[in-house]
């Protein structure tokens, strides 16, 4: 536990050391009111991080989810240009079904036809990309297409931050309730850390999985109809490639890959991370190039840092050293 | 055999002389002296914790010592790597073997160091023809160009033996060669190492059970803690002598079992039957009392009880618990029915290594200590707390990480899970194999304890004193059935290898 601790405490101090170095150059990056802009940009990607932290920990992985929030958008959309009049929480309560069905689909084939998880969200990634294709038969939905209610949305202000945020701060709630404090938590992390284990405690491992992906799948909808509402388009490659910044923030936020460690605060971090570097490169002037290299260098790091903790865990010889843990 | 080794004694093939290996604020070995002689079997003993392991790793060349020299024909030698170990001929057998499932016996053998041919090419016929003569050589039935994986666990770790002594090995180590052996295959192995001692290697051979010690070793050497406690001729030991020296206190009653007061019929199971693995199981288990199953690795006895607790499941057959019909298609149905399983594989099955003590405990009984669906920590560690200290569970604190523990207290974390489920009847597989003597005292002793409480307790176990010093009732399985239901005066170590075996012929001569 402590390590885990100490891990959160490096990338803490990691995310301030950057934005201190920014602030050299750009002192207004770090205006409070700029800092809320960043969190609000990256709320996205903390709701897809932590989704796909619980499927990292059972030792799966969701390479669909950006599909699925695509997808998902998409749906979103069209709803919204065919009935107008929808309210948005109709729409929301579509977006988070529409994303729990696609995410049960992979759940159930990893469950139920024990197909490798990635082989499975490969599969489903590109058919969730071909069925919008299918949906819109390759068209756009523009802006002048939405109506106001359905973009403005998550861009309303509430206390000077847009419902976005807020919904943000809403999942991280949430997950953190539930990865703490509720059995099924529990079982995510004993299902990744010890199938075997967790089998005989009266687990069902693959329901655990299950359930997992559910979680990834609905938070990747509620995702879609906030991305598509936000940047106001909807159109078949929407987010392509986002999956591996998801998976990025997880691996930088300290989810182990094996499987059984990681935690929620970690994730935010990792994803917190990412968006600093993202928002702030064009600021300060360099490239965005840069950023693929620097995110690059940040999972190597993270995953070096991750190995050389887990080398730690060797044997304890000495009743001594035994004690002294 | 004392002529022979009397022989041999003289100067070390191989010996350690005060040798020190500290770790970040750990000292794993504190000056220790071994010595290998050639033609002979040197039994290192020791609790689990005592450092044998790193000994075996300094030995191949895996871990480098801090002080001390390692002397070969009484010159000073050092093993940077593994491979200079294996060049001046030590070579190891492993606790868990490491040898590859897709690849044939002759590749295993010869991995790393296979004959050549013209262009440095692997001279497959020549490495075949080597391997089988290797494996003829110590009388396996193996073909060198059979898959690995079409191997039985007994086969494989002649692969092994061979792999070691394809290197021309002068120093073989055998860390717990028996554990995953059964009784005809230990025998098998027993004349291995007679060969092998005739040949002239030094052997090192690590083990937990005093039989074969005494079976088979002509020295013995004792570490405690990290320091040398002693070494000399086994002939000149006895084996309260050398319990007292490896634990450093007497161990007077090491099977404390208790006159128990058996009560009523708990469990009653009727004709439990598979397709492949068990036929026909039937027995009454009743309150209070232990129950050992006894028999030889791969006789169906694990097979079954995963079956009973719902893993998987049987083709037929009808478990009551107090007399009641109880369907158990799941772990989670055989928990709620009253019934738990302690695997005995605990780093596989048992523990979440990566989660804390308190965590670990509760995780089956997490209906028990949460409300309206969500956990409390503060009853999660009241009850981690109660089973933990009943089990005399040695933890700095019960948020350590129960990988740190070592694997006496990982066993006691997980018995405390499963007590903490407050069941009928508890199963131990093997509940003290690959632990040391104090734990294990400490594990009988607590069985015992559950059995005087009225807790009707099934032990499987393939140590016939275990089975002997603890079980009021003893079922032999053999081949998937039950070969015998012993009690009182017919529960006899030749009964139950009688029994186990089928025909014991061999067994018996060769035990004698």
């Amino acid at each position: 536990m402590t390590m885990l601790k100490a891990r959160e405490t490096i990338l803490t101090c990691a995310i301030l050391l950057l934005l201190g170095l920014i602030a050299t150059r750009f002192p207004a990056f770090v205006a409070p009111a700029n800092l809320l802009a960043v969190f609000n940009d990256t709320s996205p990607l903390i709701i897809l991080a932590l989704g796909q932290m619980v499927v990292i920990l059972t030792r799966c992985i969701d390479l669909s989810v950006a599909a699925n929030l695509a997808l998902t958008g998409m749906v979103c959309a069209m709803l919204n240009v065919a009935y107008p009049g929808l309210p948005v929480a109709v729409i929301l309560i579509v977006a988070l079904a529409c994303g729990a069905v696609m995410g049960a689909v992979n759940g159930l084939l990893v469950w139920k036809l024990a197909i490798p998880p990635i082989v499975v969200t490969l599969g489903t990634m590109t058919i969730y990309r071909g069925i919008i294709f299918l949906l819109s038969d390759g068209a756009w939905i523009n802006s002048h297409e939405m109506s106001p209610a359905f973009t403005g949305f998550p861009r309303m202000q509430i206390y000077g931050l847009p419902v976005l945020g807020w919904l943000a701060i809403l999942v991280i709630a949430g997950m953190a309730l539930i990865m703490t404090r509720t059995p099924m938590g529990r079982s995510f992390y004993a299902t990744g850390n010890n199938p075997h284990a967790a089998v005989y405690t009266g687990i069902d491992v693959g329901r655990a999985q299950f359930l997992a992906f559910v979680i990834s799948g609905t938070l990747a909808g509620l995702a879609g109809y906030l991305w598509i509402s936000r940047y106001a388009v909807a159109y078949v490659d929407i987010a392509g490639g986002f999956e591996l910044d998801v998976v990025a923030a997880c691996v930088i936020g300290g989810v182990s890959i094996a499987g059984g460690v990681g935690t929620v605060f970690g994730t935010i971090l990792g994803a917190l991370f990412l968006g600093v570097i993202k928002n702030a490169l064009p600021v300060v002037d360099i490239s965005p190039f840069w950023q693929l290299a620097i995110s690059g260098a940040a999972i190597l790091v993270a995953v070096t840092f991750n190995s050389r903790s887990g080398r730690s865990r060797g044997r304890v010889i000495l009743k001594s050293a035994e004690k002294a843990t | 055999m004392d002529e022979r080794s009397l022989a041999a004694t003289g100067q070390a093939l191989l010996a350690l002389d005060a040798i020190t290996k500290t770790f970040p604020g750990v000292k794993a070995l504190d000056g220790v002296h071994l010595e290998l002689h050639a033609g002979q079997v040197t039994a290192l003993v020791g609790e689990n914790g005592a450092g044998k392991s790193t000994v075996v790793k300094t030995l191949t060349g895996i871990y480098q010592p801090d002080g001390g020299r390692i002397l070969m024909d009484g010159a000073e030698v050092a093993f940077p790597t593994a491979q200079a170990a294996a060049d001046h001929g030590v070579t190891a057998i492993h606790q868990e073997t490491v040898l590859f499932d897709e690849l044939s016996v002759a590749e295993n053998i010869f991995l790393g160091h296979a004959p050549r041919g013209r262009f440095g090419l692997i001279d497959t016929k020549a490495m075949r023809s080597k391997a089988q003569a290797l494996l003829d050589g110590i009388d396996a039935q193996i073909d060198a160009g059979a898959r690995l994986k079409d191997l039985g666990i007994a086969s494989r770790h002649l692969v092994a033996i061979a792999r070691a002594l394809s290197v021309d090995a002068r120093v073989v180590i055998m860390d717990e060669p028996t554990a995953a052996l059964s009784q005809k295959e230990i025998e098998e192995l027993y004349v291995l190492v007679d060969t092998l001692k005739a040949q002239g290697k030094a052997i090192l051979f690590i083990s937990h059970k005093f039989d074969e010690i005494f079976r088979i070793a002509d020295r013995w050497c004792v570490f405690r803690d990290g320091q040398f406690v002693g070494q000399g001729m086994m002939a000149d030991i006895d084996e309260g002598k050398l319990v007292q020296l490896m634990v450093g206190r007497s161990v007077d009653q090491i099977y404390p079992k208790r006159p128990a007061v058996i009560g009523d019929e708990v469990l009653k199971v009727v004709g439990y039957c598979h397709p492949t693995e068990f036929d026909d199981i039937g027995f009454t288990l009743r309150k209070g009392e232990i129950l050992g199953f006894y028999g030889l690795v791969g006789a169906g006895r694990s097979e079954f009880m995963q079956s009973l607790i719902g893993i998987t499941k049987p083709a037929k057959g009808v478990a009551r618990i107090e007399g009641f019909i109880k369907v158990i298609r799941s772990p989670a149905d055989a928990i709620s029915a009253g019934i738990v399983y302690v695997p005995e594989d605990r780093g596989k099955q048992g523990a979440i290594l990566d989660m804390p003590i308190f965590q670990n405990v509760t995780l089956p009984s997490l209906g028990q200590t949460s409300r309206s669906g969500f956990t409390r920590m503060a009853e999660e560690f009241a009850l981690a707390r109660h089973y933990t200290e009943r089990l005399d569970l040695r933890a700095a604190s019960l948020d350590t990480r129960v990988g740190a523990l070592s694997g006496g207290n990982q066993q006691k974390v997980v018995i405390a899970k499963w007590l903490a489920t407050r069941p009928k009847v508890i199963i131990l597989d093997e509940p003290t194999k690959g632990i040391d003597i104090g734990s294990k005292a400490a594990v009988h002793d607590f069985m015992s304890e559950l059995a005087a409480e009225g807790l009707s307790v099934i032990m499987v176990s393939s140590e016939i004193p275990e089975i002997l010093g603890m079980s009021d009732r003893v079922i032999v399985m053999r081949e998937g059935r039950i070969a015998a239901q012993l009690e009182g005066s017919d529960l006899t170590p030749e009964t139950l290898v009688r029994h186990a075996a089928g025909i014991s012929e061999t067994a018996k001569g060769k035990a004698a």
